[in-house]
Formats: structure tokens, sequence, C-alpha cells
């Protein structure tokens, strides 16, 4: 098993048919992710290589039975992507564009209340379940299937640490990027409860940064509910306050969001937390 | 992105929030008209840096006349102004604003920003003005009313009303504050901020509401839809100069104060990067994301930036090769040394589809460089490299 996506996930990608949408709908259908619909207004009725291609996703999900949107729309019109995902009854939403801005983040997540479908991201490179299904922008190739899951708010350094994990013989149930905004669809503790309940996974890395309250959060979480072992890193260490460290979310604000304290909040609940990027694989082997 | 308090209350006064009568100096002769403007009784002479505890360090005086405002004008304009946001060597004042004297009966804090946890904007309110919010949150959270405002549907004019009652505000001018909050906050969210800050806001002798003072900051994400008025406002002044520069090639750069430089690929890599540095006995020299591609252009680009500080002693590539390969990114590395003189030792450590191969050819092509495998191997090598 594994969370969020498997080999049955049907996968919508939504802006097909620009730069972004097309290449990486292509690597995603050669590493056998169920590509089964894109989606961009106007071009109904066409096909990016053997995917047909909708003018909405209420059309994908009628037509081709998606349940997975993944969106590569501009920053512009990336809000109303999500929500009209979310309008469509698509179970999990990933949208990987960078840059939209943070008030019509907070539309979409109002927009979201009641609603049942999960987004992971933006600004995020995405979810895979190693051999099964790609669905963002990683390489494939590092991952392997097995039992360990990874949630950060990183892209390449998330890919660094499932090097780690991977060199070492340890796959990956699932991994997952959460996204490097201050406002994101789900938080660390949104997928810990799913690791937590999903019976290959045996234990979690969570990859946090500074900026927010979403690590201290995630252990409190851990330290009242969770059972597997939990390794932790936080980047940004070094980072000088009041700057922004290139993601959005990632900024040190009135003294606030500090490495210190998220390392301090995790150690405390009992999280294996390393201070060393290099270290993340060799504790994980002696979590377990 | 921040802008300068007469910047900002120029745009709150268009949008209907009551401020002082003032004016922009740049020059020490524009100080005359100025106060001539004002009715030359009681001004306060401001200056305006993009940082706070201004009062402290100096940068602000309260005078009678022409003639002493001159003096203060003089004596700010052109200081090298230190706060406790500036850091020790301070920010040159190169603007003034000088206002209108207030009377003022009672000084209040009042502040928007994003709740990132509760996923809303929050209004922070306070009767301690003046003082700074996360000293009196430490101190006396008691004193601070926090109204959350549901996104889509914007502040309501009962909360308004509510923040103006909890301030404690009495009679006609209850009105008056609650219409100033609802208009700073459609001001908050059609102006994209990301804070709004009015910090002291004061009620006069004659029960008039005004923001004595502003601080506003955009959201970066929402610049397409302010191109016009946020490149008008942008003071390039108040930047570091290799930013800028950095930026102009679509180079997200951080100036530092270590002796490290880093080129990484991906802004959580980066900060890892700079982390591991640190680890291993140095300091980084800056934050630096190549982007995704890592071309030989903007890998130049990246090696002039991070040279240019005359602070960096070694310089470590870090590349995390995903969908690019690493034998590509080798390629753009050896063109960019040869468009760059790297003057430096030079530590590169590539990861990802062909990496084995990338390192073989980094190795052969004769440049002088050190190829690393491994974050801890790389970090250790940069540093052994100077010291």
């Amino acid at each position: 098993m594994s969370i969020l996506v498997n080999k049955n996930s049907r996968i919508v990608v939504q802006g097909i048919t620009g730069n972004e949408g097309m290449f990486h709908a292509r690597q995603c259908i050669a590493y056998g992710t169920r590509v089964v619909a894109g989606v961009t207004p106007g071009k109904g009725g066409q096909k990016m290589d053997e995917v047909p291609v909708f003018n909405t996703v209420a059309e994908a999900v009628a037509g081709a039975g998606a349940n997975v949107s993944l969106i590569f729309v501009p920053p512009p019109f990336a809000a109303d992507a999500i929500m009209e995902a979310v309008d469509a009854g698509v179970e999990l939403v990933v949208c990987i564009t960078e840059g939209i801005p943070t008030l019509d983040m907070l539309k979409v997540k109002a927009f979201m209340k009641g609603k049942k479908s999960r987004l992971i991201g933006p600004n995020c490179p995405g979810v895979i379940t190693p051999d099964e299904a790609k669905v963002g922008i990683m390489p494939g190739f590092i991952h392997k299937k097995g039992s360990i899951g990874v949630i950060s708010r990183s892209g390449t350094l998330t890919y660094e640490a499932v090097k780690q994990l991977t060199e070492r013989g340890l796959g990956q149930s699932t991994c997952i990027g959460i996204g490097g905004d201050p406002i994101i669809g789900s938080q660390f503790i949104d997928l810990l409860a799913l690791f937590e309940n999903d019976p290959d996974t045996e234990a979690v890395v969570m990859i946090g940064e500074i900026g927010g309250t979403a690590e201290e959060e995630a252990a409190a979480f851990v330290k009242n509910h969770m059972s597997k072992p939990v390794i932790g890193f936080i980047a940004g260490q070094t980072a000088p306050p009041g700057r922004r460290m290139g993601h959005a979310g990632a900024i040190i604000a009135g003294g606030k969001g500090t490495a210190a304290e998220k390392m301090a909040a995790m150690t405390a609940a009992g999280i294996h937390v390393v201070k060393s990027p290099a270290d993340i694989g060799v504790t994980v082997v002696k979590a377990l | 992105m921040k802008i300068h308090e007469y910047q900002a209350k120029n745009l709150l006064r268009e949008a209907g929030v009551p401020v002082p009568e003032g004016v922009p100096v740049f020059k020490l002769d524009e100080v005359e008209a100025a106060v001539g403007r004002l009715g030359g009784g009681t001004v306060v002479v401001k200056a305006q840096i993009h940082a706070g505890g201004r009062g402290k360090g100096g940068g602000v005086k309260v005078v009678n006349g022409l003639e002493e405002a001159r003096k203060a004008a003089s004596k700010i304009l052109g200081m090298q102004l230190v706060t406790h946001q500036t850091g020790p060597e301070g920010k040159k004042v190169k603007r003034l604003l000088i206002e209108e004297g207030m009377d003022i009966k009672k000084e209040y804090y009042f502040g928007i920003v994003v709740d990132r946890a509760r996923e809303c904007p929050v209004i922070m309110a306070s009767t301690e003005g003046g003082m700074e919010i996360e000293k009196v949150a430490a101190e006396t959270p008691e004193k601070i009313i926090k109204e959350y405002v549901d996104p889509a549907l914007g502040l309501r004019p009962f909360q308004a009303a509510k923040i103006a009652y909890g301030l404690g505000f009495e009679g006609k001018v209850v009105r008056k504050a609650s219409a100033l909050f609802m208009n700073l906050y459609k001001f908050f969210e059609q102006q994209d901020c990301s804070l709004v800050e009015i910090n002291p806001l004061v009620e006069t002798g004659d029960g008039r509401v005004l923001a004595l003072d502003a601080k506003v900051n955009f959201d970066d994400n929402a610049l397409y839809r302010h191109k016009d008025l946020w490149g008008e406002l942008r003071d390039f002044d108040e930047e570091e100069p290799l930013e800028i520069e950095a930026s102009k090639f679509g180079l997200n750069y951080i100036k530092l104060d270590g002796e490290v430089g880093c080129m990484v690929n991906g802004a959580g890599l980066a900060m890892a990067t700079m982390d591991i540095i640190k680890l291993a006995g140095a300091e980084p020299a800056n934050f630096l994301d190549v982007g995704g591609g890592a071309n030989a252009e903007s890998v130049a680009n990246a090696f002039r930036i991070i040279l240019s500080d005359a602070n960096v002693k070694a310089v470590l590539v870090n590349i995390f090769g995903g969908i690019v390969r690493c034998d590509r990114i080798a390629g753009g590395i050896i063109e960019a040394t040869r468009m760059v003189d790297v003057n430096v030792p030079l530590v590169v450590r590539l990861e990802g589809t062909n990496a084995e191969e990338a390192s073989k050819i980094l190795e052969e092509s004769g440049i002088k460089m050190t190829v690393a495998r491994g974050l801890a191997d790389a970090a250790e090598k940069v540093v052994a490299s100077f010291k």
C-alpha cells in the first residue's frame, strides 16, 4: 500500500498543452502513471500524444474517469484551476505552480472548506508512489519501492533525502512535496496521520524549513498520535531573519519561525532531528 | 516588497484612510516649500528608510518653524541611520517626509497580516500604540485584540465596530475609527499586501483618527497584478546592489556575511547547503538558487554575482540534476568557467541522472576544480580548500 496515489490513480493534467505540462505529462506517462486526460480550455477534442484533451475538468472526470489532478497552469490562473478541480469532485489535486498570490490561496482554502478534495501544494514537486504513480516533476529513477514515507516543504532537498534512503536500500512508500508557500493545501500533520495509518509505512522522514509553525504543529501531533519513528531535518539554520529564502513561505518574521525553535519542538516530541542534511539516510537506518 | 512611509501614506490617503498632511523632500532646498505648504508651525521631520526604529535612531524630529526644520533636515538627510533593523552599518537617508504636527490625545496599534496557521487575514489592534507588537504580545498579550477575517467575505462592519469599541473609542469617534479600519482592510486586499501596520494610529484632540505612521509590504507573488504601480514605488537604493543584479538574470540571490559562495538549484537544498557549510566550520557568503535549468549562461551569471563579493574565498556548486541530466550540467559549468574567471578554489558536486559520468567530464576537463561526491564530502572539501 501507500498513500494518496497508486497504480489505479487516474490522472488529469490541467495545462497539458503548455510547455511544462506537456513535458512533465510525458515524463509521468513514461514512468507508468495512468494519465487519462488533459484539460486546456479551447482545445477540447484534441489529443496530446494518446491523451484526450477536454475543455473543463468536469468533462475530464465524466469522460475519462479522472480522480487525481496535476496542475501546470500559470500563476494568474492557477487558483481558479484548483477550484475547478475541487468543484469537479477530483479527490486529490496536486498543484505544481509557483508564484500564486497569497490572498488567492486564502480564497481557495475558504472555497475548499466542507468539500472532499485534498490539495497538495502549490509550489511543490508533487507526489510519487515508487513503481506505481509519479504525479509531479520529481526524477522518478532516484526512488525505490519500500516502506519509508517522505514529507517535505522542498523540491531538490527532497530528492537529496530520497537519494540517501535509496542508496542505503531503504525504499519509499510515498514521497510528498507539500510546497514552499505560506498557504498550502496539506500540512505535515495531515500526511503524518495518513502514514501512521498506512500498514506499509514503517517510518517517516519530514523535511521542514524556516517560517510559519507547521513543524511545531507536526511535533505536537507526533508526540500524541504517532507510533512510527519520525526523522526530521529543518533547512535554514543559517538563514538571516526577515529575508525570504527563495520559497515565499521561508522567512523568519518577528523573530518567529526559526530553525532552532522548530528543531527544539521536534526533539522534545521524540522526533529524530538531524543537524546535517547529509545525515538523513543514516539516521533513518538507526531509527529502524 | 517594501515601500517608504510617504509612499504608503499617499496610497492610504487615496484609499480613504486619513493621514497627516505631508510633503516628501529629497533635497535640502525643498524644505522651505514643504514647511510653507504645511503652514509653517510645528512639523515632524522623518527619515525615509525601509527599516523600523527610526525614532530611536535619531531619524525623527519634532520641530517648530522653518529654521528648526531646516536644521533637523540637514542633520537627518544623508546621515547613516542605525536602527535595530538596519544592522550596525546603518542605512543612508536619502529621502525625508515633512509632516504637519498633530495634537495627539491617544496612540494605538493597528496591523493586518496573514495568519498562516489559521489561513486567513488577522487584524491585531492594541491600546499600546508606539510599542512593537512583538513586545506587547510577549509581555501583555491580553492587551491585543485579534479579529480574524473571512478571506472570501472581507472585513465585516460589525467586526470593525468591535475593534473600535474594544480599543475604547467613544461617541462619534467610533464611526470614524470603524470607517478607517474598513478602508484599511480594503486597501490590504486590493493592493495584495502581506503586511499593513499603523503604529501609531492616533486620536487627536479634536476627535479625528489618523494613521500617524504606515508600514506596507506587498506580496511579491502578486507583482503581475500591480506592475506599473509597484515599479514606480520600488526604491533600488534600499536593496543590495548584487541582489538587484542577480534578479536581472532571474537568479534568487541573498548576500550574507560568510566566505563560502554557494550555487545551488532549489531553495530548500540551497538553505541546506548553507547549513552544512556552517557545520563543516565555515560561513556561507550567500544564498543562491540558480533554478532548475542550470545551463552555461545561468551558471556563468551566478559565478559573476558570487565572485563580486570580495569576502568569497571559495565557491561550492551543488546541483541535484533531476530531469536535466548531470552531464549536460557539467558541460554548462565547464563553459561557464570559460566565460568567467573563477579565481578562488571551486568545488563541484553533481547528483542525479548520469552523475558519475558528469564527475568524470569535470575531472577530465583540465579546469582547476575539485569534484566532490555527496553533500558532506562537498562541504568538507570546500572548507578545506581555503583553511
